[in-house]
C-alpha cells in the first residue's frame, strides 16, 4: 500500500504545478495527446500566446469522448472538447452541453462549413491503403468482384468502421445490402479498431486495409517508404470532418474562444498534417508538407449532413451486420 | 467442515472477500443507477450472448483436454531447461492483447509462417478465422495457465504415494487411476471455470480471430452501449449477465471439485518409477512448445528490430509499469491470502465466488464505475495509476485463489488438529505454519498478478492524461501513431519485463523446493 501512497502524492505533486495561471482545460481523443500527436506541439504553442496553462485530457476515441462528456455531464472538468467528428455532432448537440463559437475562418474544406457551434480542425478521406505494386480496383462493385482481401474495422467499436458503414449506404443507397452481401468474402476480418487492422495489413494478412488517402503520406515523409498507395475509388471517398466545441459552463469562457481562433490559425493547423495526418481545415500560409502533393484527391467528397448521419447510422449498422454475419 | 474448530480466523478473508464484492458488484450498481435508459436485451444480444457461450465453452474443454496430457509429462520428465521452459510456457498470457494477436496471425494468419511453409509446397494458406480461429487463440492464452494448475496438482501428490504405487507394482495405466484420475477430479473443475470466465469477457480477440460481427460477444456488446449508443442501462444489464454465467460456472466447479487431499506426505523430492513412454511425452512436451513459443518468437523477432526506434519515454512507461505491478501484487497478496485462509478452513461459498467475480468484472463497467464513484471526491486523473493497480490486483485474484486454494486446504488439514490441541493462536498458525508451507504458490501467484498487471492495458485508458502511460498504453499510443516498428520494441520490453518479474517471484517462491 505504501506504493499507491507514493505514487498517488508524485501525482498529485505534478499536477498542483503551475496552479496560478488560468487553466484551460481540453478533452481530446488519446493519439491527439500522445507524444506523436500534435498535442505537446499544440500545448507549446498555446501556452506561447495565452498565458495560460492548456491541460490536454486524453480519452480513448472520439466515440469514447463524447461518451465521457455524457457521464460527466454540467459538471464537466472539459472547457473545450476536441475530436469529435460529424457522425457524432447531433448527438453531441443534444446533451446541450455545448456553446455557439464565433469563429471565422477561410476553410479549405471540401464542402461548406456552417455549424455555428462545432469549428473542424481537421479533414480527410476514408480509402483503402494498399501496396503500391497492387492493381487496386476501382470502386466497391470492382472490388467484390476481385479476390483481393481487405481488413475492415467493426463501425460499433471503431470510427473509421463507422466511415465505411456510412462511406458504403452515402454512394449506394438501397443498393448498400447488396454491396456488403458480395464484399462478404473480400473481407478477411474486422477489428476492434485501426491499429489492429493497420498492424494486420503490414504484416501482410490482406491486400488491403481500411484507412485514409493521408496514410501513404506517414509513410513517404516519415519513413521515406513510398510503397504504400491509397486506392481511389471512382463512386467517391467519404469524408471525415473533426471538430471542437466550446463547453457551454466552461468557466474559462474567453479563454475557450481564444483556443478556437487559435485553433484554425496558422500555428495550429501547420502542426496537423504531419502529427494528426490529416488534412489542415485551413491550409496554412506555408502550404501542405512536401509528401502530401502525391496523395491521391477523390474526384467525388461524400458526406452526410449531421442529422442525416445520425438517423441512417442505425439502419445502416443493421444492414451491415446482417450481411456479414451470414 | 465449518462448524469444526479451526487453527486460524476465517475472518479476514471474508471482510477481503466483501470488499472485492463490493468493488465489481457496487460500480456495477453506480453504473446502472447513472442509466437515463433502461436495457432491454435485443435479438443481437442473444446472438452475442450464444456465440459467447459457445466459444468460451469449446476454449475451456480445448484448453484443460489439452493441459492435461502436456502437464502430465512435464511433471514425469526431468530435463535441462524444464524450469525456464515451464516459466516461459506462461508468457501468452501476460502479453497485451494486440501484441498477442499480430503474434498468434504471423504465425497462423493467411500470410504467416506456416501459410509460407504450405505455400511453398503449392498447399493453400491456412483459413484461421472463424470459430476454430477464436478457440485457437483461447487456448493459446489459456493453455499455459490450464497447464500450470494442473501441474501444480501433480506436485500436490506426496512423493510417498508414487513411492508406494511403484512398490506395489503399478505401470503407467495403474499409476493414472489409482493417483492422478483423482488429483484431476479435484483440479479440473476448476481449471475448467477459469478458462471458461476468461473466454466469457473476450472481445478484441474473438473479433479478429472470428473473421467478423459474426464473432460478436458480450464484451462487444457492452463497449458499444457505452460508446455507441451510450446506453449506460444496456451496458449494466449485459455486465450483469457476465457475472451470473461466471457465478454459475463457478458454484458447478465448486460443485463437482469436492474430493479430499492426498494426506500428508514428507515433502520429498517426487521420483516416478512409471517411466512408460518417453516418446509420447516427449511429443506433447514439444507440440507444446512449439504452439506457444512460435508466436511469441514472432514477437521477439519484430521486436528486436524495433529496440532501437524505441524512444525514450518506452522506458518512462516502463519504470510506471514496474511500480504498478508491484503495488497490484501487494494488494493482491493482502486480499488473496486471508482469502484463501478462509477458503481452507471451510468458508467456500461467498469468499470463493466473490474471488472469481474479478475474471468476469468487464473491466469497462468497474473503470467506469469507479470513475463516476471518485470524481466527486478527487480529480481521477490523478489516481489513475493506483486504481490500475487495485483493478489489475482484483483481475488477477480468481487466479491467485486456484493457485493458492489447495494449498492452504491440505496445510489446514493436515496441521489443524495438532495446532489446536497446542493451544497456538491465530497469528502464529498463520506466520509459522500456513505461510511457510504455502511459499511456492505463494511465489508464483505473487509472479503470475505482477506479470498480468504489467502487461495488462486494464483501466488506465479510461483514466489517463497525456503525463502518465504504462507500457501498455504507451504500445497502443505508439501503433496509433503509425509506429508499429516501435511498438513492436516495447512489446519485446514488456514481454522482458513480464518474464523477469515472474521468474524472480516464482523463483523466490520455490528457492530450497523441487519445483
Amino acid at each position: 500500500m505504501k506504493h499507491l501512497a507514493i505514487a498517488a502524492g508524485i501525482l498529485a505533486a505534478t499536477s498542483a504545478v503551475a496552479a496560478d495561471k488560468p487553466q484551460l482545460t481540453v478533452y481530446t481523443y488519446d493519439s491527439f495527446v500522445s507524444d506523436w500527436g500534435p498535442g505537446p506541439k499544440v500545448e507549446e504553442a498555446f501556452e506561447a500566446e495565452c498565458d495560460c496553462d492548456l491541460n490536454l485530457v486524453g480519452v480513448e476515441d472520439g466515440a469514447a469522448l463524447l461518451s465521457r462528456l455524457r457521464l460527466e455531464g454540467k459538471n464537466t472538468d472539459a472547457d473545450i472538447v476536441l475530436g469529435l467528428d460529424t457522425n457524432l455532432i447531433t448527438a453531441a448537440k443534444e446533451t446541450g452541453l455545448f456553446a455557439p463559437h464565433s469563429v471565422t475562418a477561410d476553410y479549405t474544406l471540401p464542402v461548406d462549413w456552417t455549424d455555428t457551434v462545432f469549428v473542424p480542425y481537421d479533414w480527410g478521406y476514408f480509402a483503402f491503403v494498399h501496396n503500391a505494386d497492387l492493381p487496386a480496383p476501382a470502386n466497391f462493385r470492382a472490388l467484390a468482384d476481385s479476390d483481393t482481401k481487405i481488413i475492415i474495422q467493426d463501425p460499433r467499436s471503431s470510427t473509421p468502421g463507422l466511415g465505411l458503414l456510412l462511406w458504403v449506404k452515402a454512394a449506394y443507397g438501397e443498393d448498400a445490402p447488396a454491396i456488403w452481401a458480395d464484399l462478404a468474402d473480400n473481407i478477411v476480418t474486422v477489428t476492434k479498431g485501426w491499429s489492429e487492422a493497420y498492424g494486420l495489413f503490414l504484416e501482410g494478412e490482406a491486400d488491403m486495409v481500411l484507412s485514409y488517402t493521408t496514410s501513404p503520406a506517414y509513410h513517404v515523409i516519415a519513413e521515406e517508404d513510398a510503397s504504400k498507395a491509397a486506392a481511389a475509388f471512382d463512386e467517391g471517398h467519404y469524408m471525415q470532418v473533426e471538430v471542437a466545441a466550446k463547453l457551454a459552463n466552461s468557466e474559462q469562457s474567453e479563454l475557450a474562444d481564444q483556443f478556437l481562433t487559435f485553433m484554425v490559425s496558422d500555428k495550429f493547423q501547420q502542426i496537423i498534417p504531419t502529427t494528426n495526418w490529416m488534412y489542415p481545415a485551413v491550409t496554412p500560409s506555408s502550404g501542405l508538407p512536401e509528401g502530401f502533393d502525391t496523395l491521391v484527391t477523390p474526384q467525388k467528397s461524400l458526406l452526410f449532413d449531421q442529422e442525416t448521419a445520425a438517423s441512417v447510422r442505425d439502419q445502416a449498422l443493421s444492414e451491415w451486420l446482417g450481411a456479414l454475419s451470414q | 467442515m465449518a462448524g469444526r474448530a479451526q487453527p486460524v480466523t476465517p475472518w479476514p478473508g471474508i471482510g477481503a472477500a466483501s470488499l472485492v464484492a463490493a468493488l465489481i458488484l457496487g460500480t456495477l450498481a453506480t453504473v446502472a443507477l447513472r442509466a437515463e435508459t433502461g436495457g432491454g436485451f435485443n435479438p443481437a444480444d442473444w446472438a452475442a450472448l450464444r456465440f459467447t457461450l459457445v466459444q468460451a465453452t469449446l476454449s475451456a474443454l480445448f484448453s484443460a483436454a489439452l493441459a492435461v496430457p502436456v502437464a502430465r509429462a512435464l511433471a514425469r520428465r526431468r530435463f535441462p531447461g524444464r524450469r525456464a521452459l515451464i516459466a516461459l510456457l506462461g508468457a501468452p498470457f501476460i502479453l497485451p492483447i494486440i501484441v498477442a494477436i499480430l503474434g498468434l496471425l504471423q504465425v497462423f494468419g493467411r500470410a504467416g509462417w506456416i501459410s509460407d511453409l504450405l505455400g511453398t509446397v503449392g498447399l493453400p494458406p491456412i483459413q484461421i478465422y472463424g470459430l476454430h480461429g477464436v478457440v485457437l487463440a483461447h487456448v493459446f492464452f489459456n493453455l499455459p495457465l490450464a497447464t500450470r494448475l494442473i501441474l501444480q496438482g501433480w506436485q500436490e501428490i506426496p512423493a510417498e504415494r508414487f513411492r508406494l504405487a511403484a512398490q506395489l507394482g503399478c505401470g503407467g495405466m495403474a499409476m493414472f487411476r489409482l493417483i492422478e484420475l483423482p488429483m484431476l477430479r479435484r483440479i479440473l473443475p476448476g481449471v475448467l471455470a477459469v478458462v471458461f470466465a476468461i473466454c466469457l469477457t473476450s472481445f478484441a480477440v474473438a473479433l479478429t480471430l472470428g473473421g467478423g460481427p459474426r464473432a460478436t460477444t458480450i464484451e462487444l456488446a457492452i463497449y458499444q452501449a457505452f460508446t455507441y449508443d451510450f446506453n449506460l442501462g444496456r451496458a449494466a444489464l449485459l455486465s450483469a449477465v457476465q457475472l451470473a454465467l461466471t457465478t454459475f460456472a463457478a458454484l458447478a466447479a465448486l460443485k463437482f471439485s469436492r474430493g479430499d487431499g492426498f494426506g500428508a506426505g514428507l515433502n520429498r523430492a517426487i521420483r516416478r518409477w512409471d517411466g512408460g513412454t518417453p516418446v509420447l511425452d516427449t511429443l506433447w512436451i514439444l507440440a507444446a512448445t512449439a504452439f506457444l513459443l512460435l508466436p511469441l518468437a514472432s514477437v521477439v523477432i519484430s521486436g528486436v528490430l524495433g529496440v532501437f526506434e524505441m524512444p525514450i519515454l518506452v522506458f518512462q512507461a516502463a519504470l510506471t509499469s514496474i511500480l504498478v505491478a508491484v503495488a497490484s501484487t501487494a494488494i493482491l497478496l493482502l486480499l488473496a491470502l486471508p482469502m484463501a485462509t478462509a477458503i481452507a478452513t471451510g468458508r467456500t461459498g461467498i469468499v470463493e465466488l466473490s474471488g472469481i467475480l474479478g475474471l468476469a468484472a468487464s473491466p469497462l463497467v468497474i473503470g467506469t464505475g469507479l470513475f463516476v464513484l471518485i470524481r466527486p471526491l478527487a480529480n481521477p486523473t490523478d489516481l489513475a495509476l493506483p486504481v490500475t493497480a487495485l483493478v489489475n490486483a482484483v483481475m488477477a485474484l480468481p487466479f491467485a485463489l486456484r493457485i493458492l486454494v489447495p494449498a492452504a486446504r491440505d496445510t489446514v488439514d493436515r496441521h489443524g488438529r495438532l495446532a489446536l490441541s497446542l493451544n497456538m493462536n491465530n497469528h502464529t498458525f498463520f506466520t509459522r505454519i500456513l505461510l511457510p508451507r504455502l511459499r511456492p504458490q505463494i511465489g508464483f501467484a505473487a509472479g503470475l498478478t505482477a506479470a498480468l498487471s504489467m502487461g495488462d492495458l486494464g483501466v488506465i485508458a479510461l483514466f489517463a492524461d497525456a503525463r502518465i502511460a504504462t507500457l501498455p498504453l504507451q504500445i497502443y499510443r505508439l501503433m496509433g501513431a503509425y509506429q508499429m516498428q516501435a511498438a513492436a520494441g516495447g512489446a519485446l520490453l514488456l514481454l522482458i519485463l513480464s518474464m523477469g518479474a515472474f521468474w524472480i517471484l516464482d523463483r523466490g517462491g520455490r528457492w530450497h523446493a523441487e519445483a
